[in-house]
């Protein structure tokens, strides 16, 4: 089973040279920090940035750059700063490559919900709307259960949507998954983890192929 | 010869805001907001204000100020959280909120000052946010349409800024603050230095005065952290 750092390190796998890409808040943020040395990547985030590096040293704070979640950062050389308009341009114009995001549940048609529980505080959806509806390539980052148990990938999702048919691809503590055809098709298990856990684990509808490799993440 | 809109402070600034109208606020969190006109509205204590801003402020700053005063009636944002009096009210139905996704937000913005009054987007489809409105095919996609948004007065936060209304921000403090300067009637900016005109190089300038009709240097400037985030250096 992997942690939160396995996850990122699994996604950051997908990632490509000359990519632009947009993580969410959450363990989308910790792939920055299983990215090759020497890829050509650069990090958007859609308060205003292209080219976010780590967070800055202790006393090199600046209330003026943060990212989408409000966190103190820095800039890598050949960044660039820009207004809320052309960042989403930016987003919905398909000019970013890869969006991570997590998310609270995912169904077999790629519907995805992340923003809002009915019956408690709604906070607002952010970005979220504007890089599911667009990005071609969105990859979910989770844990495969809720604190209570219960499977977060579904025949169909019961809360509210955030946005239909746009997850392609799952990572989980569990596995790596596909939605295409209306279901879950399991690519690769976590290590130790078996197709028969990662079964009882999903509610949706889940195509399990003859040969399931487990994930190389070293 | 340049147009002069330079105004003696915020006062000056928030001159003629009443109660009951629609204000725009830019900023990202606390980033880029206008703390000295956010200040004098709570001097001036209007009420029933609706206010177009990304985020709600904090509950002891931002627009966390004016919502401790229940002047607001109405908020217009994407992101309301880290807020508990904004929660209060929100809940005891005092407050009325409209959650918009963060790009058609900025894109009604920039609409709003651009005589766009509206336009179609993808985001929101097959979402409660879609409800009511026009759905559209295009290039076999759904997409819904939105309105712009305008607003008497756009109060907005950049670096430098001259007599003439042109605006510098810095880094991610741009955010909103160019297009809600574009959609108010009138645009309001505070700048932490004011420079002499022929000071800024045209090339660089990052929002012409044009949408800008007041213009004060603002004092004694907090700039908040929400989320302080660092590497210790032993660590690192």
């Amino acid at each position: 089973m992997l942690d939160k750092n396995g996850i990122a390190k699994r996604i950051a796998q997908e990632v490509r040279n000359g990519w632009y890409v947009n993580l969410g808040i959450g363990i989308p943020t910790l792939v920055a920090n299983f990215i090759p040395e020497g890829m050509e990547v650069e990090f958007q985030s859609e308060n205003g940035i292209l080219g976010m590096g780590p967070f800055p040293m202790d006393g090199d704070e600046d209330a003026d750059l943060i990212n989408a979640g409000k966190q103190t950062i820095t800039a890598m050389p050949g960044a660039v700063y820009f207004d809320s308009a052309t960042s989403f341009a930016m987003i919905r114009g398909r000019h970013v490559q890869l969006t991570v995001l997590g998310a609270m549940e995912v169904a077999q048609n790629g519907d995805i919900a992340n923003w809002k529980i009915p019956g408690k505080m709604v906070k607002g959806m952010g970005g979220a709307m504007d890089l599911v509806a667009s990005a071609e390539n969105i990859i979910v980052a989770m844990m495969h259960t809720n604190r209570a148990g219960a499977s977060k990938l579904l025949p169909s999702c019961s809360l509210p949507l955030t946005g239909v048919g746009c997850v392609k691809r799952v990572v989980t503590n569990l596995a790596v998954m596909d939605i295409k055809d209306g279901a879950f098709h399991l690519v690769e298990r976590a290590p130790g983890v078996t197709v028969q856990d990662i079964a009882a684990a999903t509610a949706g509808k889940l195509v399990i192929p003859e040969n399931v490799p487990e994930m190389n993440i070293d | 010869m340049a147009i002069s809109k330079t105004v003696e402070g915020p006062q000056a600034g928030c001159a003629g805001v009443q109660s009951g109208m629609t204000l725009m606020l830019g900023g990202f969190g606390l980033c880029g907001i206008p703390e000295c006109s956010i200040a004098e509205l709570v001097k001036l204590g209007t009420k029933d204000l609706t206010c177009i801003s990304n985020n709600a402020g904090v509950d002891d700053f931002g627009l966390g100020l004016l919502l401790q005063k229940r002047q607001i009636r109405k908020m217009i944002s994407s992101y309301v959280g880290e807020n508990d009096e904004f929660e209060r009210q929100m809940l005891s139905g005092e407050l009325e909120v409209d959650l918009i996704p963060q790009g058609s937000l900025a894109e009604r913005c920039r609409a709003g000052g651009s005589g766009i009054p509206a336009f179609f987007t993808p985001a929101g489809y097959g979402t409660e946010v879609a409800e009511g409105k026009e759905v559209r095919e295009f290039d076999g996609k759904p997409h819904i349409l939105e309105s712009a948004l305008t607003a008497d007065f756009a109060f907005v936060k950049a670096w430098k800024g001259d007599s003439a209304g042109n605006l510098v921000f810095k880094a991610t403090a741009r955010n909103f603050n160019p297009m809600m300067a574009m959609a108010g009637k009138i645009t309001v900016a505070e700048v932490e230095e004011l420079v002499p005109l022929g000071a800024l190089d045209p090339n660089e300038i990052h929002l012409p005065g044009i949408f800008v009709q007041r213009i004060f240097q603002g004092a004694h400037y907090d700039k908040r952290i929400e989320q302080r985030t660092v590497q210790t250096r032993e660590t690192a």
